[in-house]
């Protein structure tokens, strides 16, 4: 493969287009909501009214305001229904052609859209997923030929790193740091992994990711293979995402076909593939070190770091892990470059963030907004706040994560202002709760969670979160007293301190956080403890 | 674990068996190795429907592993499954999402209605209930899956309608 011919499929593809393209999302929301029946009438109704020539029907990937699915787009004249159905389908047609549709039309100037800054979603929504010429057309694999031919691998470990680019996982460990790490170990087997291992309740980024422009993660692989000498790669995915495993495995069989993956890619010494390996449905698989022992085809046990795995990984190989979010990124900066990366975001934290934003909310879906918005403006003017009123609390990072109470929703999105509060970024999971919403069942909610999703390698996570939920139960039923209250937090403290990995480390999170902005509604649940302070209950400003 | 021979004898599986061959190809195409474990053990359930015993010791033969390996990582991962599954299965998506728009009132009026829990079957075998931690429908919350089918926004009344509905098929 040379560069003219990438730059002939682009052409080709783009030329093969019709004047007037019907986008229609086909990622799993929306898919569910019988979008694929709609894409079907869609056809049917251009067929009927002998619009071949003139119209075609796409399916692209997530169009992210999922809420609202089945969502069908008119390019470029840029108008959006909403929950299509198979029968308002062909009135969408007739629209074009000067008459009404009875579909309902949605808003794409609504701040939900308007306020969206698109970087790992650009392609989301406008390329049809299954399809490498489509992904060709609008510049796909033109990286990869352009840092294989004109760039040493430092190079683009340094891009990275000028870019200011954070691991998406969650940690946000600078993934500069993280190549260079790896590149500089001696010539030896080496390998790049794909966590696309999105355990997180709530979150569904990575799916969407994966679901929509499969062919960016790959190209964002090959780019970091190259840079640290690997020259094998693996995607471990979730097996409760059979439609992004799906269109993965195609992306890979495209990929081969054209030669963009296998042996001597673009006529350069660099070999590169990619394998997939499924989940089985363990969340601690999300951690690196057990997520290496998964696709050794072990039990999913993390074990103790150091070594990490850049140094010893994958079958004692230097290893690098990153999320799929991060893979995504890549492609963007090398072709705009690390000084445009870096000048979006905030000091420390760089570049977009995607949120899957659910929940108690108007708008659910998924947004991409540069970081240092708050979240405010995500939960009030995108999501247009709780439809029952009062939003309460806003939850982030999942069961590793806390909460961002009503007051504090001017907090900016970056990694360090998150932390402040106690929570964290996460993979990008936000979940809006309003006044029904028990903080104290919550944290319950999350502790269940990590009770059943323990390895039980170490004793404190494996034990210590089975009589966190205990506690937490028996102060739901109104049996506790402030002495369980306080066998609570030293339990938290002990847990957090004392466990082998991030699971354990963080799994009381969701407790401190909800005791330490929602302590009253603790409090209140509690029972009078005969032996201590004269029977009275205790009132907040005694604890 | 209970003794793997007795019960293999009492199953007993016929070199012959088309799915046998299924999950053999499987393993020839992995070249044996043992890192596929994970995928053949997919397989397998795939096509037995669960790892019954004399799987998990025709794929640990195979794959030249130790049983009892075979049998931890079968027991590890949540999605593998022991014991032979219902007819039709509903999966209840208990994600954070789901969880706060009332998923949990799903499960409720099953158990109420079926005297069904998650992870079991119905007596007649027709119908498994399971939950899921997430499956990423979080937009369209709470989210069931049936035989395979996402369906969003759903009520208890959708869920015990399907239900009603597989099991009068299964008696019709």
């Amino acid at each position: 493969m040379e560069l003219s011919e990438l730059l002939e499929i682009g052409e080709k593809a783009k030329a093969d287009q019709k004047p007037i393209r019907l986008l229609c999302c086909t990622a799993a929301g929306c898919l569910s909501s019988n979008s694929g029946m709609v894409r079907d009438a869609l056809s049917q109704a251009v067929k009927d009214q002998g619009q071949q020539d003139n119209i075609e029907v796409c399916s692209v990937g997530c169009m992210k305001f999922c809420g609202r699915g089945p969502l069908v787009e008119v390019a470029p004249a840029g108008v959006l229904y909403e929950m299509v159905t198979p029968e308002t389908a062909p009135s969408i047609i007739s629209a074009i052609a000067g008459g009404t549709s009875t579909a309902q039309k949605g808003d794409l100037n609504h701040p939900f859209f308007t306020k969206q800054m698109p970087i790992v979603l650009e392609n989301s929504g406008i390329i049809d997923p299954e399809s490498i010429e489509e992904y060709i057309s609008v510049g796909g694999y033109q990286q990869l030929h352009h840092v294989l031919n004109e760039m040493n691998p430092t190079e683009v470990v340094n891009e990275i790193t000028a870019s200011g680019l954070r691991g998406r996982g969650g940690g946000g460990y600078p993934t500069g740091l993280k190549w260079a790490t790896i590149a500089k170990m001696p010539p030896q087997q080496k390998y790049v992994i794909c966590n696309a291992d999105e355990g997180d309740p709530g979150a569904f980024m990575d799916r969407s990711v994966l679901e929509s422009d499969p062919h960016r993660i790959l190209e964002g692989m090959a780019i970091a293979a190259y840079a640290v000498g690997a020259n094998h790669g693996f995607v471990y995915v979730r097996a409760e995402y059979p439609l992004a495993i799906q269109r993965l495995q195609k992306a890979i069989q495209q990929a081969k076909r054209l030669g963009l993956m296998g042996s001597q890619i673009f006529n350069s010494g660099f070999d590169f593939k990619v394998d997939i390996r499924v989940g089985a449905g363990a969340f601690v698989c999300g951690e690196e070190t057990a997520l290496i022992a998964s696709v050794e085809g072990k039990r999913g046990q993390p074990r103790p770091r150091p070594p990490y795995p850049a140094q010893s990984g994958l079958w004692g190989a230097p290893t690098l892990i990153n999320n799929v979010e991060t893979y995504a990124n890549i492609a963007p900066i090398i072709r705009e470059g690390a000084a445009w990366y870096a000048g979006i975001g905030t000091e420390k934290s760089k570049g977009t963030k995607v949120f899957a934003l659910t929940g108690q909310v108007q708008n659910t879906g998924l947004i991409e907004v540069p970081m240092g918005t708050t979240v405010r403006q995500i939960v009030e003017e995108m999501g247009g706040g709780s439809p029952g009123g009062q939003v309460k609390a806003v939850q982030t990072g999942g069961p590793s994560g806390g909460c961002i109470p009503a007051e504090l929703l001017d907090t900016s999105v970056d990694y360090e202002s998150l932390s402040k509060l106690g929570t964290i970024m996460g993979s990008g999971g936000m979940i809006v709760m309003d006044q029904t919403t028990s903080m104290v069942d919550v944290a319950q909610f999350y502790m269940d969670f990590c009770r059943e999703e323990t390895c039980g390698k170490c004793v404190p996570c494996r034990t210590g979160t089975e009589q966190m939920y205990s506690l937490l139960t028996k102060i739901l039923k109104k049996q506790a007293t402030l002495r369980d209250l306080e066998t609570l937090e030293r339990l938290c403290e002990m847990v957090r301190d004392t466990s082998l990995c991030g699971l354990g480390m963080t799994a009381p999170n969701p407790v401190l956080s909800t005791l330490h902005y929602f302590r009253q509604e603790y409090l209140e649940l509690l029972q009078t403890d005969p032996f201590r302070d004269n029977g009275k209950v205790a009132t907040a400003h005694q604890v | 674990m209970p003794s793997v021979t007795v019960e293999s004898e009492k199953v007993g599986l016929s070199p012959d068996d088309k799915r046998l061959k299924q999950l053999n190809i499987v393993m020839k195409r992995n070249n044996y190795r043992q890192d596929a474990l994970i995928e053949v053990l997919h397989k397998a359930q795939e096509t037995f429907g669960f790892l019954e015993p004399t799987i998990l010791d025709h794929v640990a033969r195979s794959l030249k592993l130790p049983l009892s390996k075979v049998y931890g990582v079968a027991t590890f991962y949540h999605l593998f499954s022991l014991k032979p599954q219902g007819k039709h299965s509903c999966v209840v998506c208990l994600g954070t999402a789901c969880y706060v728009k009332g998923a949990g009132a799903l499960l409720d009026k099953i158990a109420e209605d079926y005297h069904l829990h998650p992870g079991e079957t119905t007596e007649d075998g027709l119908v498994s209930l399971m939950t899921a931690r997430c499956i990423g429908a979080c937009g369209i919350a709470p989210a069931a899956v049936y035989d395979g089918a996402v369906g969003g926004k759903q009520t208890a009344e959708m869920a015990i309608a399907k239900v009603k509905e597989w099991i009068a098929e299964g008696s019709g």
